[in-house]
């Protein structure tokens, strides 16, 4: 067989078609955002000069700063939802379903993730709404004499919305991280004369610590950015940081303080993540 | 009986993430304008409808030119990057996968604004190309991941045994290591499919004066009249894609078996 010096130059060679791919379509993008955000807007184009006026216009806008923190608030929310509900799943999956059924109940958890994502997320309008399912179904059994007002069109029913939308991605990390497990280190936790409930605590959840902290990332930096959601539910009325980045871009056509806003949020979200992968080092070093 | 609370909890939470799924047909078959309880009669107008729109049949020609060119240059790409990951070893291959990869947790309005500008700024007309561009690169990235199963589960010494039969390296890959992965292939195929079909915000941004199925739907969301249509659309939608998936995970799983190796994970 070959050698090691041709076994580098195969595998490069057959890398170079996907990653030039990535470089040109994906790397030289973010770039070209990055290099714009300190750049001067012109009218209709973009002065070649550089600048830090965007940072600052953007760092020192209240409205930036408030659409910039409603979004950390409703993913953080999200991200809290998604993986405190999606934890008993994963551990039903692991330890509860025989091993021949598990590919089939995670096949049923994901597809619903694939199908006509702006449809679902109109449905929640639907059902949330005021004439909506659960109001005209609770009104029209007597629970409730008017409609409940706290799920409609506002921050709570983006943040449903959200959580239903990214079900399968909270699960799947924990349930791979829970399927590590070694069974007999649980069995002697329990021999120790640890409870039930002791040993979760003590063994399993901190071993299923890194599929948490995957799949909070995994759910957290995408709705962040989630753009259709604050669109169809919030009506517009309710932006998130995707949506002042797209108005800045194109309805107002002023890509450099779009570009700032978009880098800074990038960075936010960067700076968040690593944090919290950092406070929970501890957990992610057990598993080496 | 074991687990018993936590049974009942998973099912419950299975139904409160295919309640959305399971009102589209309710109201695709009501007879009723608006979307809400108490339902009407049953009819199946609102089918009639869509069957009869003329912009809904162009933005499902168009859909289906952007999934099918998309999912089979993901896949093709994709067979690139699994193949090299799996079988050789190159200085920052973990890097390069890594930026293969990132398009998975990168939020969508990034990579579509930042195509965007770029495609502005060089002159390039938008069109269906350019959604075409734009979905091989979110697609890139599932495939490759299912590739990776299919090539990982490869045992080695089938290609040796080629080539101490005298095949070349190019007939022993089409002669041995394809049929093996052929499975992983069409469900990468159907994979990039189902998730460019589905795309919105690449496609919203990317299309120029195109219309796209979701670009479509999202637009008729705003008129009340047209609502009962797209509930009728979005039962066609999803059923089709449950088949697609269906199919998809089919494929993998038969892969998965042919090569020997043990069922795990899912299409995630």
């Amino acid at each position: 067989m070959a050698g090691n010096r041709s076994e580098t130059a195969q595998g490069l060679t057959l890398i170079t078609p996907p990653l030039l791919y990535s470089v040109l379509v994906l790397a030289a993008p973010l770039f070209t955002i990055l290099a714009y955000s300190f750049l001067k807007d012109g009218y209709l184009t973009v002065i070649r000069e550089f600048t830090l006026e965007n940072y600052v216009q953007v760092w020192g806008d209240p409205i930036f700063r408030r659409i910039m923190l409603r979004s950390l608030g409703v993913a953080a929310m999200v991200t809290l939802v998604t993986v405190v509900l999606a934890f008993p799943v994963a551990y039903f999956l692991s330890f509860v379903v025989a091993p021949e059924r598990k590919a089939l109940w995670l096949f049923l958890i994901t597809i619903p993730f694939w199908t006509s994502y702006l449809i679902r997320v109109f449905l929640w309008k639907v059902i949330l709404g005021y004439n909506g399912v659960i109001n005209s179904g609770l009104l029209s059994i007597g629970i409730i004499d008017e409609p409940l007002t706290f799920i409609l069109y506002n921050v709570n029913s983006m943040v449903i919305t959200l959580a239903h939308a990214y079900a399968p991605f909270a699960i799947l990390p924990i349930f791979v991280a829970l399927e590590k497990i070694d069974r007999p280190l649980l069995e002697a936790g329990r021999d120790l004369g640890e409870n039930r409930l002791m040993t979760f605590w003590r063994v399993t959840l901190p071993l299923a610590m890194p599929g948490v902290v995957a799949a909070s990332l995994i759910v957290f930096i995408p709705t962040i950015g989630d753009y259709v959601t604050p669109e169809l539910i919030g009506g517009g009325k309710i932006p998130m940081v995707a949506n002042m980045i797209q108005v800045q871009m194109l309805a107002l056509d002023n890509r450099p303080l779009g570009a700032a806003m978009a880098v800074t949020a990038m960075l936010v979200v960067a700076v968040l993540s690593l944090a919290f992968v950092l406070v929970n080092r501890r957990f992610l070093k057990v598993q080496r | 009986m074991k687990g018993r609370g936590l049974r009942i909890y998973s099912i419950l939470y299975l139904l409160f993430i295919y309640a959305p799924i399971l009102l589209l047909p309710v109201f695709a078959f009501n007879s009723g304008t608006v979307i809400a309880f108490p339902l009407k009669g049953f009819t199946t107008e609102w089918f009639a409808q869509m069957a009869g729109n003329a912009t809904l049949r162009r933005a499902i020609a168009n859909s289906l030119t952007i999934a099918v060119s998309a999912s089979v240059l993901a896949t093709c790409l994709g067979i690139f990057a699994a193949r090299a990951v799996t079988r050789f070893r190159f200085p920052g291959k973990g890097a390069i996968s890594g930026l293969i990869i990132l398009p998975i947790v990168l939020p969508e309005i990034i990579v579509a604004m930042s195509l965007l500008v770029v495609l502005l700024s060089i002159g390039i007309r938008l069109s269906l190309l350019t959604v075409i561009l734009g979905h091989t690169l979110i697609c890139m990235p599932y495939a490759t991941l299912i590739l990776t199963t299919a090539f990982n589960a490869l045992d080695r010494s089938l290609e040796e045994a080629a080539y101490d039969l005298g095949e070349t390296r190019l007939s022993a890959f089409r002669l041995v290591i394809l049929p093996l992965v052929m499975p992983g292939i069409v469900s990468s195929l159907l994979m990039s499919f189902t998730i460019s079909l589905d795309e919105f915000i690449i496609a919203f941004f990317l299309a120029g004066n195109e219309v796209t199925l979701p670009t479509y739907i999202f637009s008729q969301l705003r008129f009340p009249a047209q609502i009962p249509m797209i509930m009728a659309l979005g039962t066609v939608l999803v059923l089709f894609s449950i088949l697609m998936l269906t199919l998809a995970e089919y494929y993998r799983r038969r892969g998965v078996a042919r090569t020997g190796a043990r069922e795990s994970g899912g299409l995630l």
